[in-house]
């Protein structure tokens, strides 16, 4: 279980996040959607220490994310990028078995590269894309290549951030199904940010709508629609009049 | 009033340099600090080796031979007009070795090392890669940084060693070439003239340059802004940086070893 209580950030004058509970139960898919520049992705870095929030806490099944062994707490997490944010000087086979090939993880090379196909696999990858570089690759299989990694290590968390942006609409269905697939097969939590209402529905199994730096609300996919929240109907369905300022 | 106001710029701009400087020394000792703990980054290490060494032989080679060539001519035609045309060999072999040998090295690293680190490790921060490497439990000082800053400073004084004696090279080549030395008495003259603390003076002024390119790649790399213009201004910045250190470290090095 993630709980994130009271979690403020700001970045000079700009006060991205006003205090922020929210609570991911284990093994639940959480997306948290909202509108560009409302902070997602700060609230996502803040879960991982790569934000440092300004006051607030964030636990990890009770314990306190800024205490205890830093290398272990991130053993328990995969994440997919926006950009996939693969290592452009490594070939695909290295990138998804990174964590494989070094530190507490690490296993002979040839186990790790033979980890690393059958994850290419699993998202749809031949063998063959293992030793070419990111550079060779479409952005579709870029966002594969940094789902197998996420994956590599069988994490019990997986962070996606804007898994879709930029896909065409059947590579965006690929990579949502994907996820959905993955994170049911592991049996792993997730935490999906998108304003990609397609991917919200095929991903969710809660939703939370973070604005103005809070979380708006929040409830099960299936009662998104009937939230009866002026912002959330405003953002599912696209209008360009409602609460939430157009132009920001 | 009117008149605190420059005081009070000034101030502020002193300040802003201090905090600066201040970043750049904690910088420098974390990446030192993680060259001798582990865990270490051998095929980094290789890598980094290769790219600041090997693949720099070619500008350092020919930038070294053209600079020892025409200093060669200068002293030549200089010395001319006081009968002293003979102490060409000497002359070069120290302008070479202790100032142009390990200042020019210096600065091809800048131009080219620097550069590169910058941009790479610029490019990788916002492309989200160093972001991606804390959550693969990598430390980006440990993994980027530090092997970067030790194989410069490992390699960078073989190079200025390298870049010395093609140097003297481009100096006898001419001189005997089309000045009319004798090539053996050059030689004699070249080696008999050089003491082993310009040798010295020369290594040591090379690793300190190379630390310094590396470190000023890096760090501006690691504190570069968004999108492509904040690569840009962290390249342009790291090599403007690396350069004014670079001549300014010679300039006190230069005092430490030979105003004694």
């Amino acid at each position: 279980m993630i709980e994130l209580s009271r979690v403020s950030k700001a970045f000079g004058p700009n006060h991205v996040l006003r205090g922020v509970d929210l609570s991911i139960p284990k093994g639940t898919s959480m997306v948290i959607i909202g509108g560009s520049g409302t902070g997602k992705s700060v609230l996502l870095k803040c879960i991982l220490g790569l934000v440092t929030p300004d006051s607030g806490v964030i636990t990890l099944d009770g314990q306190d994310v800024t205490k205890g062994d830093r290398d272990a707490f991130l053993a328990r997490f995969g994440m997919l990028f926006q950009g996939a944010a693969l290592f452009d000087s490594l070939p695909v086979w290295q990138n998804v078995a990174f964590r494989l090939l070094r530190g507490r993880l690490k296993r002979p090379k040839a186990e790790a590269r033979e980890i690393a196909i059958e994850k290419l696999r699993r998202v749809g990858l031949t063998p063959d894309v293992a030793d070419r570089l990111p550079a060779e690759l479409s952005g579709g299989m870029q966002k594969r290549v940094g789902l197998a990694r996420a994956i590599a290590a069988e994490p019990e968390i997986i962070f996606f951030d804007e898994p879709t942006t930029g896909l065409d609409p059947i590579m965006a269905g690929v990579i949502n199904d994907l996820i959905r697939e993955i994170v049911t097969e592991m049996g792993a939590t997730a935490m999906t940010i998108t304003h990609d209402m397609t991917s919200v529905r095929a991903i969710a199994d809660n939703v939370a709508m973070l604005h103005g730096g809070v979380i708006q609300w929040t409830g099960p996919v299936s009662q998104m629609d009937a939230s009866g929240d002026p912002y959330v109907d405003q953002f599912i369905f696209g209008r360009a009049e409602g609460p939430i300022e157009a132009v920001r | 009033m009117i008149l605190l106001s420059p005081l009070g710029a000034l101030g502020r701009a002193v300040l802003a340099l201090m905090a600066a400087v201040g970043r750049v020394a904690l910088f420098a000792f974390s990446a030192v600090s993680h060259m001798v703990r582990p865990p270490f980054y051998a095929r980094e290490l290789g890598v980094a080796l290769v790219n600041i060494g090997w693949l720099s032989l070619p500008v350092v080679g020919l930038t070294a031979i053209f600079t020892g060539a025409a200093l060669a001519l200068q002293i030549y035609s200089g010395g001319a007009r006081f009968n002293a045309e003979a102490v060409v060999p000497q002359i070069v072999a120290i302008g070479m070795v202790r100032e142009l040998g390990p200042v020019l090295v210096g600065l091809m690293i800048a131009a080219r090392v620097t550069s590169s680190i910058a941009a790479e490790i610029a490019t990788m921060k916002v492309t989200e890669q160093i972001d991606a490497l804390v959550t693969l439990s990598t430390n980006p000082m440990k993994y980027l940084v530090a092997p970067r800053v030790l194989a410069a400073l490992l390699v960078v004084p073989a190079l200025v060693g390298v870049g010395d004696v093609i140097g003297i090279f481009g100096g006898y080549a001419v001189a005997t070439g089309s000045l009319g030395f004798n090539a053996a008495a050059y030689l004699k003259n070249t080696v008999d003239f050089l003491e082993p603390l310009d040798v010295i003076s020369s290594l040591v002024k090379g690793c300190a340059f190379g630390g310094i390119a590396a470190t000023m790649g890096c760090y501006f790399g690691m504190m570069s802004g968004r999108g492509a213009q904040g690569v840009g201004r962290a390249t342009k910045g790291s090599v403007e940086a690396a350069a004014v250190l670079i001549l300014a470290a010679n300039f006190l090095l230069t005092g430490a070893f030979f105003s004694l």
